[in-house]
C-alpha cells in the first residue's frame, strides 16, 4: 500500500518559506509526476516525502499513519536520485543488495530478489561489475534495482533522467511507466520536463514556488488549464498567449490557443502574418509567424507537407472550440 | 661512497689506519644487541604513530567537517602541530609536558592525587610515539579531511533511506570512500616515520639503555658517539635494505588501493 496524504506541510529555509502550507492526496498506486520550472520547490517536496528534510509545520501520512517524525529508513519508500548514488567500491549485486542487507533480509530471499530485478532490469550480465564500469543507463537501473529490492511502498524519482543523453532519455522513460504497469506501486516523479510529466503520468502536480498550481490528469491539464502559468507550462511547444484586442474579442484579459488548434492558409483567414523560422519535423512542421500585431510569434503546428517558406504571408485561424480565456488574473475563465 | 664505507675498518678516532674490513661491519652490527632492540622499536614506533594518526585523523575530521562556531581557527589550530619543527615540539613536549617536576601532566597528577609519571624514564618509547604522533596527526587529518568532503552526500542520503544508521554508512560507505587516502597517509608517513631522530634525540638520547633507540638512532650513535664510519655506513645499507622491504610488503598490502 502507498496512499501518501499531505496536510499543511510547510518547509522554511531560515525566513524563507520554500514551501506554503501545501495538501496533496496520492492515491495508492499513482503514478504522480511533481512538475514545475527550477527552483519551484519540488524536489524539496519530495524530500519532505522521503524525509530527508524535516518539515516546519504540517503532517505527512503514509497508509493513514503519521510519518512526520519518523526517519526515512523507517517510512518504507525508496528513492532513485539525480546522481544514481551508487555506492562506488560495491559491485552492482552488493549495490542492489544493501538494503536488504540493512533491513537483514535472508541470504537466500536477498539472491531471490536480486535476481529477479536483475532480470526485469536487464542487469544479469553486469551484477559483479562495479557502478564505474557501466553506462549512465545502466547505473540508473541500478538505482532502480536497488528501490525495487526493498519492496517500498512508494518510489521516489528526483529527475531520475536528467544525466541521460535524449535516445536513452525515451527508452528509460518507457522502461519506468513499464515497470510501474507491472508493480502497481505508488510512484512521486520529480521532473522539470513537461514532456515526461505528460507521457508518464496519472496525475501532475505542477508546483510554482512551492504553490500547486494545479493538480490533474495529463489531458485535464493539457484541455483545461487552470491558470496561465499552467497553461504556458504544459504543452510543447508552448500555448501561444495573446493579450489586448484579439482577446476582448473573445471577453478575455489573455487568450491561450496551442499551436495545434490553429489552422494554416496562404490565401484567407482571421489573422494574417509573416512565416518566420520553421522547423520541419518531416511528420509535423512548426512555423514561428510574425507581425500578426498579436504576439511576438505565433507558433503554428501544420502537417508535414505544407509549403510555406520564411517571409511568406500566411493567414491563421484559431479553432475557436479550443480557446483558453483567462482573466486579468491570469486566472481561467469558464 | 657508503657502500664502499660500509666494507672499511675507518674510525675518526684513528683515521689514519683504514683497511679493508670485509663484511666484518655487517656483521659487528647485525650481531649487536641493540640492533634487534632498535629494529623492534623501529617497527613499534612507525605502526603505534600510524595507529594513532590514522585513527585520531579519521576522528578529527569527522569532527571538524561537521559546520561548528569558529570553524575556521579551530582547523588552523589542528593544523599547527605540523608547522612546529621536530626538535621544538620535541624539546616543548620534555619540558613542559611531560616533565616530572614542572610539566603539565605531572601538574594533572598531583591535582588529582597522584604521583607523576616519569614519562621518558619509565615509558620512554611510548613517549616518543606520543610526540611524533602529536606532530603527524594534523598530516593525517588533512588529507583524510579533504577525502571526507569529497564524499557525495547523495550517496549518504541514499544509504539513510536504504535503512543504514550513521555506524553502518560510516563503515560500508565513508571508510571505503577514505580508503585511498588512508592508504597515502600511511604510505608517505611511513617513509618519514623510519627516519625518525630528532625527537629521540633531544629526549631520550636512546635510553635508558636501548628502550628507545631506532635504526636511525643507532646508525647515528655508531657514527657520532662511536665514530665508527664503517659501522655506521653498514648500519645505514642495513637500514636501507629493510626500509625497501617494509616498503615492498606496504606497496604490495596497501597500494591495490591506488590503482
Amino acid at each position: 500500500m502507498g496512499r501518501i496524504t499531505l496536510e499543511a506541510v510547510t518547509k522554511r529555509f531560515g525566513d524563507v518559506e520554500v514551501i506554503p502550507p501545501l495538501n496533496l492526496d496520492i492515491n495508492d498506486g499513482e503514478f504522480v509526476v511533481f512538475v514545475g520550472p527550477s527552483g519551484c520547490g519540488k524536489s524539496t517536496l519530495l524530500r519532505l516525502i522521503a524525509g530527508l528534510e524535516d518539515t516546519s509545520g504540517g503532517r505527512i501520512l503514509i497508509d493513514g499513519k503519521d510519518a512526520t517524525d519518523t526517519p526515512p529508513a523507517k517510512r518504507g519508500l525508496a528513492m532513485v536520485f539525480q546522481s544514481y548514488a551508487l555506492y562506488p567500491h560495491m559491485s552492482v549485486r552488493k549495490n542492489i543488495a544493501f538494503p536488504m542487507r540493512m533491513a537483514g533480509v535472508p541470504q537466500d530471499e536477498q539472491d531471490r530478489r536480486i535476481t529477479s530485478a536483475a532480470k526485469a532490469l536487464n542487469l544479469t550480465d553486469y551484477l559483479d561489475r562495479k557502478p564505474g564500469q557501466l553506462s549512465g543507463g545502466q547505473r540508473q537501473r541500478v538505482a532502480i534495482g536497488r528501490a525495487i529490492v526493498r519492496e517500498p511502498a512508494a518510489f521516489l524519482f528526483d529527475e531520475p533522467l536528467s544525466n541521460l543523453d535524449a535516445a536513452l532519455r525515451v527508452g528509460m522513460r518507457l522502461e519506468i511507466s513499464e515497470l510501474h504497469n507491472r508493480l502497481k506501486t505508488t510512484m512521486i516523479y520529480v521532473t522539470h520536463d513537461q514532456v515526461e510529466a505528460m507521457t508518464m503520468a496519472d496525475k501532475i502536480v505542477v508546483l510554482r514556488a512551492g504553490h500547486i498550481e494545479q493538480v490533474g490528469s495529463p489531458m485535464e491539464l493539457y484541455r483545461a488549464p487552470k491558470n496561465l502559468f499552467v497553461a504556458g507550462f504544459i504543452g510543447s511547444p508552448r500555448m501561444n498567449l495573446i493579450d489586448g484586442a484579439a482577446a476582448a474579442e473573445y471577453g478575455a484579459h489573455t487568450i491561450g490557443i496551442r499551436p495545434e488548434h490553429i489552422a494554416v492558409s496562404p490565401d484567407h483567414g482571421k489573422w494574417r502574418g509573416r512565416v518566420g523560422v520553421s522547423e520541419h519535423l518531416g511528420s509535423d512542421t512548426f512555423f514561428y509567424v510574425e507581425d500578426t500585431g498579436l504576439a511576438d510569434t505565433i507558433t503554428v503546428r501544420a502537417g508535414g507537407n505544407i509549403d510555406l517558406h520564411h517571409g511568406d504571408t500566411v493567414f491563421l485561424t484559431p479553432d475557436d472550440a479550443q480557446m483558453h480565456r483567462f482573466d486579468a488574473t491570469g486566472a481561467r475563465v469558464a | 661512497m657508503t657502500l664502499y664505507y660500509s666494507f672499511l675498518n675507518y674510525n675518526l678516532l684513528n683515521p689514519a689506519s683504514i683497511s679493508w674490513a670485509g663484511w666484518f661491519n655487517y656483521q659487528y652490527f647485525y650481531t649487536d644487541p641493540a640492533f634487534f632492540d632498535a629494529i623492534w622499536n623501529t617497527l613499534a614506533l612507525v605502526l603505534g604513530v600510524l595507529a594513532i594518526t590514522v585513527i585520531g585523523g579519521i576522528a578529527i575530521a569527522l569532527l571538524i567537517d561537521k559546520p561548528i562556531f569558529g570553524q575556521g581557527i579551530v582547523r588552523i589550530l589542528i593544523i599547527s602541530p605540523f608547522f612546529v619543527m621536530p626538535p621544538v615540539a620535541a624539546l616543548i613536549w620534555k619540558n613542559m609536558i611531560m616533565h616530572p617536576s614542572y610539566g603539565v601532566f605531572a601538574d594533572i597528577s598531583r591535582a588529582l592525587g597522584l604521583q607523576p609519571v616519569d614519562w621518558f624514564a619509565q615509558y620512554p618509547l611510548t613517549s616518543i610515539i606520543i610526540i611524533v604522533a602529536w606532530q603527524w596527526l594534523p598530516f593525517a587529518t588533512l588529507i583524510l579531511l579533504t577525502a571526507l568532503q569529497s564524499l557525495d552526500g547523495e550517496q549518504m542520503e541514499a544509504a539513510e533511506m536504504d535503512g543504514a544508521g550513521a555506524v553502518s554508512r560510516f563503515i560500508h560507505l565513508t571508510l571505503p570512500h577514505m580508503a585511498r587516502a588512508i592508504t597515502v597517509v600511511v604510505l608517505i608517513q611511513t617513509i618519514f616515520l623510519l627516519g625518525i631522530y630528532a625527537e629521540i634525540l633531544v629526549t631520550t638520547n636512546g635510553g635508558p639503555g636501548n628502550a628507545s633507540t631506532n635504526l636511525t638512532y643507532l646508525i647515528y650513535r655508531a657514527a657520532r658517539l662511536n665514530f665508527d664510519i664503517g659501522g655506521a655506513a653498514a648500519g645505514g645499507i642495513i637500514a636501507v635494505i629493510l626500509a625497501n622491504i617494509v616498503a615492498f610488503f606496504l606497496m604490495r598490502a596497501v597500494g591495490k588501493n591506488l590503482d
